[in-house]
C-alpha cells in the first residue's frame, strides 16, 4: 500500500466519496426513489411493467407462517435463488441449484436440509441481511444460468456486468467475477476481481482484486484482457433504460446475461461504488462532465448508448464488425 | 445542487454569530475564555451559644478584621427573633439582641473566604506599649526573666523568640516555671514582652482545617517589627506563611460578650472548597439569570457532557469524511468516547475491549439458535449487563478498581456494537470487523482526547454559543466533495495504471 498524491488522482478526474455522495448521488438521485432500487422487490416490479428483462419472480415470502408452509412452493422449483428485497452487498442470497434427495444442493455443492432453508428464510425476515436489520421480505426467483462463455473465469457464481449510468448514459463498465476467496460471491470486498469494460465493445482493458492490479484469474488462470463481454449492445440498452424506469440520475445497473435469455437486470444500485474506476485505470469524472454539459433532454436510449460508445469507448476495440450501424453521432451541444 | 453563496453565508453567519456572542459574553459578564485557576474557599460558621436569663439580652460577637492574605466574600447571619447590627468598635462587631428570649439561644455567622496568599494589607501603626501590672511574686519572676533574656536579643521580635525558645526548653527556668503556673504561655508571653517596652498584644486565630467541627479559637502573640505585626506561637516561634490561620480578634478586648445570658460559648467549624474563579463570579453577578447556571447543580454537571457532544461529533464527522476511517455505527464512537470521559482512557479501552470480546464469543453460540433478531438483540442486552456485572465484582475482589467504571458504558449501543461486529464477522471475515471496530475505537479515542481537554470543556459549557461555530464547521464539512485521506490509499494502485 503507498499513496497518491491528490493532485494526480484530480487530473486524472478520480471521483471520491465525498464528491460522489454531494455532487452526484444527493443531485440527481431524488430521496423519494431510493426505495425503487433498495428494495428489490419494487425493483423487480417495476422493471416487470416497463418490459425490462429480468430473472423472473417465483414468489414473495413475507412473513413467518408462510415459511412454515413453503416447502409446498418449493417442490415445484427444481432451482431458485432466494434473496433479502432490502439486502445490500450480496448478503443473504442464497442459490439452490437442485436436489439431493430431500436436501437442496447450493452452487458451492453444500447439502442444505429443509429447515436450514426455512431457518434462512426466517433470519430474512427478520432482517438479518437487511440495511438497519429492518424486517424485511424474502424474494425467490429463477436461477440465472450463466453463458458459458464465463466459465473459465469464474469459480462458482454468476459473473455479473456492473454499470454506471449517468442520466441515462452509459459511462463505465465492470465485469465482476467470482474468486474461491470471495467464497463464489461477486463482491469487490470479499476478494471478487473486477474486470474494467470497455463501454464501446464490452472487451476486458484491466483487472484488480483487492484494489491492486491482476491480469489472469487467481483460481483459472484465464486472462482477463482476452476477455469480451457478448450482446454488449444489448446489455447497454438494457442499462441505459433503466434510467427512464427509476428516474435516477446516477445509477449503478448489475446485469448478468443468461445463458437462454441474454442480458437479465439483477438488481439497481442508487450509491454505485468507486473501485470501477480502479479496474478500468480511469476516473469517472471527465466522463460525467462530458454528459452534464450536453443539455439535450430527449435523446432517445439507443442515441444515448451511441453517444456513449463514442465517447467513452475505445476505437480500436470497436473495429470488429459493428452490430449498431443505425445509430447516429451525438448532436453538438448548444451554446 | 442548491447554490453554494446563501449556504456560505448562513455558515459565516452562525460561525461570526457564535463568535460574536462569546466575545459579547465574555466582555461584559467578565467569563473567563481559560478554565482559569482553581482557588480555594473557607467556608466558616461561628456558633454562639447562651441561656438567655434576663428580660433583654444582646449578644456581641467580634468579628475578624481585614488581614493578609484571605479575602472575604460574604457573610450572613441566621438568628431568629434577634435583632441584627454591626457596630464598629476596636474591631468590627456583631450585635445581636432580643426582648423577652428565655432558655437556650443559638445565633450563627457564616463567613465565605478567599484563600490568596498575594493579598496584603497594611498594617497600622500600633500606639505605644503600656505595660501591664504584676502583682508579687510574679513581678520579681517577670522582671527576671527580662533580665535574663533582654542582653541576648537585639530587637522586640528577636527577644519575643527568645522567650519563647526559654518556655519551651527543658528543664524550665524556675521563674518561667512559677509565671507559667499563673499564665497561660501567650498571656505571659505578651505581659513579659509590654513589660519590656515592646509593641505586643495578644490575638485570638482559627487555624483552618477542612471539616472540622466545634473548634475554638487560638490564642497567639503578635509583635510590631517597626513594619507591620509579626505573629508569634507561643509554643513553637515565628508563624511560617504557608500555615493557615485566620486572625479573628486582634484589637478588641474579647471575642464574645453577651449581656442578659449565661453559660455563653462560641464554636467554629469550617470547610474548605477549591473552585474556580468562573464560579467565584458568577456568584457575585447577578446577570447569570437564564442561563445554564441558573440550573441546579446535578442538571448542569449533566449538561457539562451533553455540551461535549457536539465537539465529539465534530471529530467523528472529520475522521470520516476528511480522513475516510470506517466506523461502525455513525455516531458509536462518541457514545464510546462519552464513557471514556467518565471511566479514564486505559482502563475503559481495556473494559471496552474485555466486553465486546466476551459478547462476541457468546454471539457466536447465539448464531446457532437461530433467535429472531429483535429477540437476539435483547438477548445481547441482557448478556452485557451480566459480563459487565461479572466483571465489575470480580475485578472489585482482586482489587482492581477499574473494574467498578465499566458500568458507564451505554449497555444497549454495547449489545449492538456486539451484534454489528459478529455478522460482520461471519458475512465479511475477521479483517473487516478489525478495520471497522479499530476505526470506530480509534475514532472514540481520537473525540475523547479532544473532549478531554480542559478548555474545550470550560468553553462548550461556559460559551454554549460557541456551538454556532462547531455547527457551521459541520455544514461546511458537509459540502466538502474534495478527496478524503484515506483515499489516497485506497487508489494508489492508480499509480501504476494511470500515465503522467
Amino acid at each position: 500500500m503507498g499513496w497518491i498524491s491528490p493532485f494526480k488522482l484530480a487530473r486524472h478526474g478520480i471521483l471520491g466519496m465525498n464528491k460522489r455522495n454531494c455532487a452526484y448521488i444527493g443531485r440527481y438521485n431524488e430521496r423519494e426513489r431510493f426505495p425503487l432500487v433498495d428494495d428489490k422487490l419494487k425493483t423487480k416490479l417495476i422493471c416487470r411493467r416497463a418490459g425490462l428483462n429480468a430473472p423472473k419472480l417465483l414468489h414473495t415470502v413475507r412473513s413467518q407462517h408462510e415459511i412454515e408452509r413453503i416447502e409446498n412452493e418449493l417442490a415445484k422449483l427444481p432451482a431458485f435463488v432466494i434473496k433479502p428485497a432490502q439486502g445490500s452487498g450480496g448478503k443473504g442470497i442464497m442459490v439452490i441449484i437442485g436436489r439431493d434427495g430431500d436436501e437442496f444442493v447450493k452452487s458451492s455443492g453444500a447439502r442444505l436440509t429443509l429447515d436450514a432453508v426455512k431457518r434462512h428464510l426466517t433470519n430474512t425476515l427478520s432482517g438479518l441481511h437487511s440495511l438497519g436489520g429492518k424486517p424485511d421480505v424474502a424474494i425467490i426467483e429463477t436461477l440465472v444460468i450463466a453463458n458459458p462463455i464465463f466459465n473459465s473465469y469464474s469459480h462458482e457464481g454468476v459473473p455479473d456486468i456492473r454499470l454506471i449510468v449517468f442520466q441515462g448514459y452509459p459511462v463505465m463498465g465492470m465485469l465482476r467475477l467470482a474468486t474461491k476467496q470471495s467464497d463464489g460471491k461477486a463482491n469487490l470486498h470479499q476478494g471478487a476481481v473486477g474486470v474494467g469494460l470497455d463501454i464501446g465493445s464490452g472487451q476486458g482493458i484491466g483487472a484488480v482484486q483487492f484494489n491492486q492490479p491482476v491480469t489472469r484469474h487467481p483460481d483459472t488462470n484465464a486472462d482477463l484482457l482476452e476477455l469480451k463481454v457478448p450482446n454488449w449492445h444489448q446489455l447497454l440498452l438494457l442499462a441505459a433504460r433503466c434510467y427512464e424506469v427509476t428516474q435516477l440520475g446516477y445509477l449503478g445497473c448489475d446485469i448478468v446475461l443468461d445463458e437462454n435469455r441474454g442480458p437479465l437486470l439483477l438488481e439497481l444500485n442508487a450509491r454505485p461504488g468507486l473501485s470501477i474506476q480502479i479496474a478500468n485505470g480511469a476516473g469517472l469524472l471527465p466522463r460525467l462532465r462530458l454528459i452534464e454539459e450536453q443539455d439535450n433532454f430527449y435523446m432517445s436510449v439507443e442515441d444515448r448508448v451511441a453517444f456513449s460508445i463514442e465517447h467513452f469507448g475505445n476505437p480500436d476495440n470497436a473495429r470488429q464488425p459493428a452490430l449498431f450501424n443505425e445509430t447516429q453521432g451525438p448532436r453538438p451541444a448548444s451554446a | 445542487m442548491r447554490k453554494i453563496g446563501p449556504f456560505l453565508f448562513l455558515v459565516a453567519l452562525l460561525f461570526l454569530g457564535g463568535i460574536t456572542t462569546a466575545l459579547l459574553r465574555h466582555n461584559a459578564l467578565g467569563i473567563p475564555f481559560a478554565p482559569g485557576d482553581q482557588q480555594f474557599i473557607w467556608q466558616l460558621e461561628a456558633r454562639i451559644q447562651y441561656d438567655a436569663e434576663a428580660e433583654a439580652s444582646q449578644v456581641k460577637l467580634t468579628l475578624p478584621p481585614v488581614q493578609n492574605g484571605y479575602e472575604i466574600l460574604s457573610e450572613t447571619t441566621a438568628s431568629s427573633g434577634f435583632g441584627y447590627s454591626i457596630e464598629q468598635a476596636e474591631q468590627r462587631r456583631a450585635v445581636w439582641s432580643r426582648r423577652g428570649a428565655r432558655g437556650e439561644q443559638f445565633l450563627f455567622y457564616k463567613l465565605e473566604l478567599r484563600s490568596d496568599p498575594t493579598l496584603v494589607v497594611d498594617d497600622l501603626e500600633p500606639p505605644e506599649a503600656s505595660a501591664p501590672t504584676w502583682i508579687e511574686p510574679f513581678e520579681t519572676a517577670a522582671s527576671q526573666v527580662i533580665e535574663t533574656q533582654l542582653p541576648q536579643s537585639s530587637d522586640g521580635p528577636s527577644l519575643a523568640q527568645q522567650i519563647i525558645r526559654a518556655m519551651n526548653t527543658e528543664p524550665l527556668d524556675q521563674n518561667l516555671a512559677l509565671l507559667l503556673d499563673q499564665y497561660s504561655p501567650a498571656e505571659l508571653l505578651d505581659a513579659l514582652l509590654r513589660t519590656a517596652n515592646v509593641q505586643a498584644r495578644m490575638v485570638q486565630a482559627l487555624a483552618l482545617e477542612d471539616a472540622r467541627r466545634r473548634q475554638s479559637l487560638q490564642r497567639f502573640v503578635q509583635v510590631w517589627d517597626g513594619d507591620r505585626w509579626l505573629l508569634l506561637d507561643p509554643a513553637t516561634g515565628v508563624v511560617p506563611r504557608d500555615r493557615e490561620l485566620y486572625l479573628w480578634q486582634t484589637e478588641a478586648p474579647s471575642v464574645l460578650d453577651v449581656t442578659g445570658g449565661s453559660n455563653s460559648s462560641v464554636s467554629f467549624s469550617m470547610i474548605s472548597q477549591t473552585r474556580s474563579a468562573l464560579t467565584v463570579a458568577r456568584e457575585n453577578s447577578e446577570e447569570f439569570r437564564l442561563s445554564l447556571y441558573s440550573l441546579p447543580i446535578a442538571e448542569q454537571s449533566m449538561f457539562k457532557l451533553i455540551m461535549l457532544l457536539p465537539v465529539g461529533a465534530l471529530v467523528v464527522v472529520f475522521m470520516r469524511l476528511v480522513v475516510g476511517l470506517k466506523t461502525s455505527g455513525t455516531f458509536m464512537p462518541i457514545l464510546i468516547a462519552l464513557a471514556f470521559l467518565q471511566t479514564e482512557l486505559i482502563p475503559g479501552v481495556t473494559s471496552l475491549l474485555l466486553v465486546v470480546a466476551i459478547g462476541l464469543l457468546i454471539r457466536s453460540y447465539l448464531s446457532d439458535l437461530n433467535l429472531l433478531l429483535v429477540a437476539r438483540i435483547a438477548t445481547l442486552v441482557i448478556l452485557v449487563i451480566g459480563i459487565i456485572t461479572i466483571v465489575s465484582v470480580l475485578s472489585y475482589e482482586l482489587g482492581l478498581i477499574g473494574g467498578l467504571t465499566i458500568s458507564f458504558f451505554p449497555m444497549i449501543i454495547l449489545a449492538w456494537t456486539i451484534e454489528r461486529m459478529s455478522i460482520l464477522w461471519e458475512e465479511d471475515g475477521p479483517r473487516e470487523v478489525l478495520v471497522q471496530g479499530g476505526g470506530s475505537l480509534l475514532v472514540a479515542i481520537l473525540a475523547y482526547l479532544v473532549m478531554d481537554i480542559k478548555t474545550i470543556e470550560h468553553l462548550a459549557f461556559n460559551f454554549p454559543e460557541l456551538h454556532l461555530c462547531v455547527l457551521a464547521i459541520v455544514m461546511l464539512l458537509g459540502r466538502y466533495t474534495g478527496y478524503r485521506l484515506m483515499e489516497f490509499m485506497r487508489f494508489s494502485d492508480f499509480k501504476q495504471v494511470l500515465k503522467d
